[in-house]
């Protein structure tokens, strides 16, 4: 399968089997290890990337159903020297300890502060008319699909309130 | 994964066409394909056609097949005439997994039985003939209600039962044209053939869900789980309950993770139709709802459980001050 990704700003074309996930091929066939493998069946939310803004879990997702999408990784939303706000605030709050999960929590976490500001409701938010008010109740809930073995929950939280305010 | 033909629908009649297994979100059918559950020599990717918007219909709405869980769940007329349905997508999954995965889709989801993901035990929905491990095995998460000697698997959807409570209606493109299932008869019962689970044939294809006009009232999604957040039901209920002057009018009541189908009792809503509504009412409409389940030594717990959700939603429903 030939197929075009359009990967923090950067051109890719691959040419693989159907069955290549989009996390296989960025790991695998990309190079970009930045995005983790964890249970590989959608449960885990280690492999969160963002496609065409949204975030999803790149296991549960071919690499030819993404043909023409733009991806969004760990990689491209900040580099040491250069981190983004909310990798920031994860380092500044101690929202890891072994990391492993902590590309997934970004990313999810960076798309998750766009649907806040959509004023997407979650199973938290008590009015489904009202606009969202950001608490660590609404981040618990809407980050539930990203799991850290070591438990940084608290920090995690802190980290991500810092920045949403 | 085994090895499958990937090819792209460039519209809805190539799609029904082709007969092949349809891909849209992918989030159940690449975890069972990981698993080699599902073995399709042919997919189809659906995800690119014109299905994924929310238009009126009448005086209801009509929802692409296409359209996005967390889209579905946003929308402001969602949210306004069918805070159920809203409130039963935000219950379900993860944030990542509403925004991969499609309103036919999660109609179509399997069980998540773990012997229906454990190849090396037999199950018949998985292989017709084969026996029911659940039967007599870890059966904590299965049905209660609506099961066969066959298959005691559940629905998983939060989605559909909160569809069930609201009569929507499946529009389905076929061979033979176009066809609408309210969604009462869209899905089958376990009896001896637990593999076929819903009223479509090969090549259908749900185009979209239809939902008649808002029935108004009082709309409650509540589910119990083994998390807080991210967990498949142990029981959940979705009600539309509508007062008029101190007694209940109308009330509509759906039920999941009990049966292989969002599970729905019309004599319990009858029981509740014109009477104040009381702790001894919601037992009675519970008796209803409950009489004839089949309970296993894991889930028989379920039985009480659904009593007392059932109870508590309908107290909330009828903004009762103290249900006791």
């Amino acid at each position: 399968m030939q197929t075009e990704l359009f990967i923090n700003g950067r051109v890719h074309r691959l040419d693989a089997d159907a069955r290549v996930t989009l996390l296989d091929a960025l790991r695998h066939h990309l190079g970009l290890t930045g995005t983790k493998k964890g249970c590989d069946h959608g449960q885990c939310g280690a492999c969160t990337v963002l496609v065409d803004g949204r975030r999803v879990n790149a296991c549960l997702t071919l690499a030819c159903m993404c043909d023409g999408a733009e991806i969004t990784t760990i990689e491209g939303l900040g580099e040491p020297g250069a981190l983004s706000p909310l990798q920031s605030a994860f380092i500044a709050h101690d929202g890891f300890q072994c990391g492993y999960c902590t590309p997934g929590q970004i990313c999810s976490a960076t798309a998750m502060m766009d649907e806040i500001a959509a004023g997407w409701p979650s199973h938290a938010t008590e009015d489904l008319n009202a606009p969202v008010r950001p608490s660590p109740e609404e981040i618990r809930e809407r980050m539930s699909g990203n799991l850290c073995r070591c438990a940084c929950y608290p920090n995690i939280v802190d980290a991500i309130m810092e920045v949403q305010g | 994964m085994r090895e499958f033909q990937y090819s792209r629908a460039t519209s809805v009649a190539d799609a029904v066409a082709s007969g092949a297994t349809f891909i849209a979100g992918g989030t159940n059918l690449l975890d069972l394909m990981k698993h080699e559950i599902a073995v399709p020599g042919r997919v189809v990717d659906i995800s690119r056609l014109d299905l994924d918007r929310i238009e009126p219909e009448g005086e209801g709405l009509r929802i692409g097949a296409l359209v996005r869980n967390s889209d579905l769940a946003a929308d402001h007329r969602v949210r306004q005439s069918y805070p159920v349905l809203s409130r039963a997508l935000l219950a379900g999954a993860s944030g990542q997994l509403r925004n991969m995965a499609t309103t036919g889709g999660n109609l179509l989801q399997r069980t998540r039985c773990p012997y229906f993901y454990d190849t090396a035990m037999p199950c018949n929905k998985r292989e017709p003939g084969a026996g029911c491990s659940a039967i007599g095995g870890v059966n904590r998460m299965n049905a209660v209600l609506g099961v066969s000697d066959q298959c005691i698997a559940a629905h998983p959807s939060d989605m559909a039962v909160a569809m069930m409570a609201l009569d929507a209606v499946v529009e389905v493109e076929g061979a033979s044209g176009t066809r609408r299932i309210p969604i009462t008869e869209f899905y089958r019962l376990p009896g001896d053939t637990p593999h076929m689970e819903t009223a479509l044939d090969r090549g259908d294809l749900i185009t979209a869900v239809l939902l008649p006009a808002p029935k108004g009232g009082e709309h409650r999604y509540r589910k119990v789980r083994d998390r807080a957040s991210y967990a498949f039901a142990l029981v959940s209920v979705a009600a539309v309950v509508r007062m008029e002057g101190g007694v209940i009018a109308d009330a509509a009541l759906a039920f999941g993770g009990l049966a292989p189908m969002p599970w729905r009792v019309s004599a319990a809503e009858d029981a509740l139709q014109g009477q104040p509504p009381s702790p001894a009412l919601f037992d009675r409409a519970a008796d209803l709802v409950l009489s004839g389940a089949q309970p296993q030594e894991d889930n028989a717990f379920k039985l009480p459980m659904a009593r007392r959700v059932l109870a508590a939603t309908l107290a909330d429903a009828c903004r009762m001050e103290d249900p006791q």
